[in-house]
């Protein structure tokens, strides 16, 4: 075989692998739920009962759900005006300075930082920060998670915006100057109209992200199995659940935490196909 | 027809300069918590930061509590931590770079097929699962069917899982900004297609292919979930990939569980952003200083 072939071979092969591993991921994790879909069927999805006690097991991850949508939500929240902010300064006020160099580097390093190292972070600066406001007696919870999270997804939201606010053609931006329009009313009317399906995009890949955040959330969230009650209540999200109990479980505790996995895995996919398609009509 | 001309160019004017100084407090707000978590930690964390800090592994929880009522730096490191980070990052590069350098290849090559579009848009999922998930996948295949308990093994397989699809995008999109003429020119001197691969492709683009692996591997130093679930920790230094060892995220989340080690977390967790944030910059130098041809 020439040294054509065997390239092209190789290159093939390895394209194969992603092909089985995606197979692989979705298949595993669709057979370690059976157990506990055969046991709960749809009340696994509707229940929000977490009941370790053997004999009168009870599994639902309904609090999870709630306490994963909740979270990524409110830290969506805290996060958009402040990617807003900071894409419009990277991107149109100090385009191409360097001072938007430093800040986008800045902002970089943010999204280098380890979800443990947030985690830990939050712990031991924000929380005690928190507890002296009096608005929360521990200062775990969901408000603190979500925080942590904002700043953790910012960096996310804010590179993808500001790419998309450079890409609006400077003809647009040049007519509305000659109309006599100011610089708001150009971001207004123009950047953000003709950007605006882009951006959206890019909160929801943020918003992907926040789903499936793992250490700092279990850090800071007060891991109670139960939806929350408040912002300043404790609650789990399905990835701290599987990061606090999965070590110790076994037969159908591990099996619903798999499927907690499963429907984590679902629920990430849809957001980040929908951020990508509309990414895609975008461009 | 009546057209009345209001002149509230003062108004607006005004509402334009108060939006700038929002879009700059905004800016500078995003950028405070970068400087307070690398403050935070470098204040508290640089006591416990020696030489042992490096070549000990991490003390049991007694030694710590001895030393800390004594009001010393708690004795012992992160060896261990260190040793396991670097066998299972080791081993998950050993099959994430070659495997996703050569799918990148495919996919850019094939660009036009809808097998290679299909194998794409899979990168891009795999790309989003969260990590925690991988952390299940590796214990199914290998914890429960491979090495029948935690290992370095497992905890390698799911790293390897993370890394993949981080280089084969960046491989991709690296290859893209290849101009097409240096290919022609070289199909032009009849240069068979593996050797276009090998002595053409890939050496002009070998920085952005450096800045990827960079990435992901910066990535990959931090993560904690899926090793939690695989290589599980241990208090000794192993190179054995059968057997649990211990990595330095997980030794800060060992840490992090006893009250008596706080000092210790600082360190580790001072260590840790470190590392990863110089390697992230190291990896946008590389980038920004070879700008292909």
């Amino acid at each position: 075989m020439s040294g054509d072939r065997i390239t092209k071979a190789l290159l093939f092969i390895s394209s194969l692998t992603i092909l089985l591993l995606s197979a692989g991921i979705v298949i595993s994790l669709f057979g370690g739920s059976i157990p506990a879909f055969r046991e709960f069927g749809l009340r696994f999805i509707t229940s929000s009962a977490w009941n370790p006690t053997a004999g009168s097991e009870e599994y639902g991850a309904m609090a999870f759900i709630a306490g994963t949508v909740i979270t990524s939500i409110l830290a969506l929240i805290i996060c958009i005006p402040m990617a807003f902010t900071t894409s419009l300064f990277i991107a149109e006020y100090y385009r191409d300075t360097r001072i938007s160099g430093i800040l986008r580097s800045l902002v970089d390093l943010l999204a280098g930082i380890p979800s443990i190292v947030y985690g830990f972070w939050g712990f031991y600066a924000l929380r005690p920060l928190l507890v002296s406001t009096g608005l929360s007696d521990q200062g775990f919870g969901v408000f603190t998670a979500s925080l942590v999270l904002a700043i953790m997804i910012v960096p996310y939201a804010t590179s993808l915006s500001a790419e998309i606010i450079s890409m609006v053609p400077a003809e647009l931006k040049e007519a509305a100057y000659s109309l006599g329009a100011t610089r708001r009313e150009v971001i207004f009317s123009v950047v953000i109209p003709s950007a605006r399906s882009g951006i959206i995009a890019s909160f929801i890949l943020a918003l992907g992200r926040a789903l499936g955040e793992t250490m700092a959330v279990t850090m800071l969230i007060g891991n109670a199995n139960v939806i929350p009650k408040g912002l300043f209540a404790p609650g789990n999200t399905m990835a701290s659940v599987i990061a606090n109990q999965f070590g110790e479980a076994s037969g159908l505790k591990m099996s619903a935490l798999i499927a907690v996995g499963l429907l984590l895995f679902l629920i990430t996919a849809l957001v980040n196909y929908l951020g990508k398609l509309i990414i895609k009509r975008f461009a | 027809m009546h057209i009345e001309l209001t002149d509230n160019i003062k108004k607006r004017n005004r509402t334009n300069g108060r939006f700038r100084y929002l879009v700059i407090a905004g800016s500078v707000i995003t950028v405070i918590p970068i400087f307070l978590i690398v403050g935070n930690l470098a204040v508290k964390g640089y006591r416990q930061i020696n030489l042992a800090f490096f070549t000990q592994p991490a003390p049991d929880t007694f030694q710590a509590m001895m030393a800390a009522s004594a009001g010393e730096v708690i004795p012992g490191g992160i060896a261990n931590g260190l040793t396991g980070s670097l066998l299972m990052v080791l081993l998950a590069s050993l099959f994430a770079i070659p495997l996703g350098l050569m799918t990148g290849i495919y996919i850019y090559e094939n660009s036009t097929k809808r097998y290679a579009r299909f194998i794409r848009s899979l990168t891009e999922i795999l790309q989003g699962v969260p990590s925690i998930i991988l952390g299940i996948i590796a214990y199914i295949w290998v914890v429960k069917n491979i090495t029948r308990g935690y290992s370095a093994l497992a905890g390698s397989v799911s790293l390897t899982i993370m890394m993949l699809p981080l280089i084969i995008r960046s491989t991709e999109e690296t290859m893209r900004m290849i101009p097409l003429s240096i290919r022609e020119a070289a199909f032009a001197l009849g240069t068979p297609y593996h050797k276009m691969i090998y002595k053409i492709l890939i050496p002009v683009s070998f920085s952005g292919l450096a800045t990827g692996v960079l990435l992901a591997l910066s990535r990959i130093l931090g993560e904690t979930a899926p090793l939690m679930l695989t290589a599980l920790g241990s208090p000794a230094i192993s190179f054995d990939v059968t057997r649990p060892v211990s990595a330095v995220p997980l030794l800060i989340w060992d840490f992090y569980n006893d009250p008596n080690m706080v000092s210790l977390v600082w360190s580790a967790s001072l260590f840790l952003m470190v590392f990863v944030l110089s390697m992230n910059l190291l990896a946008r130098s590389v980038a920004s200083k070879h700008k292909y041809i």
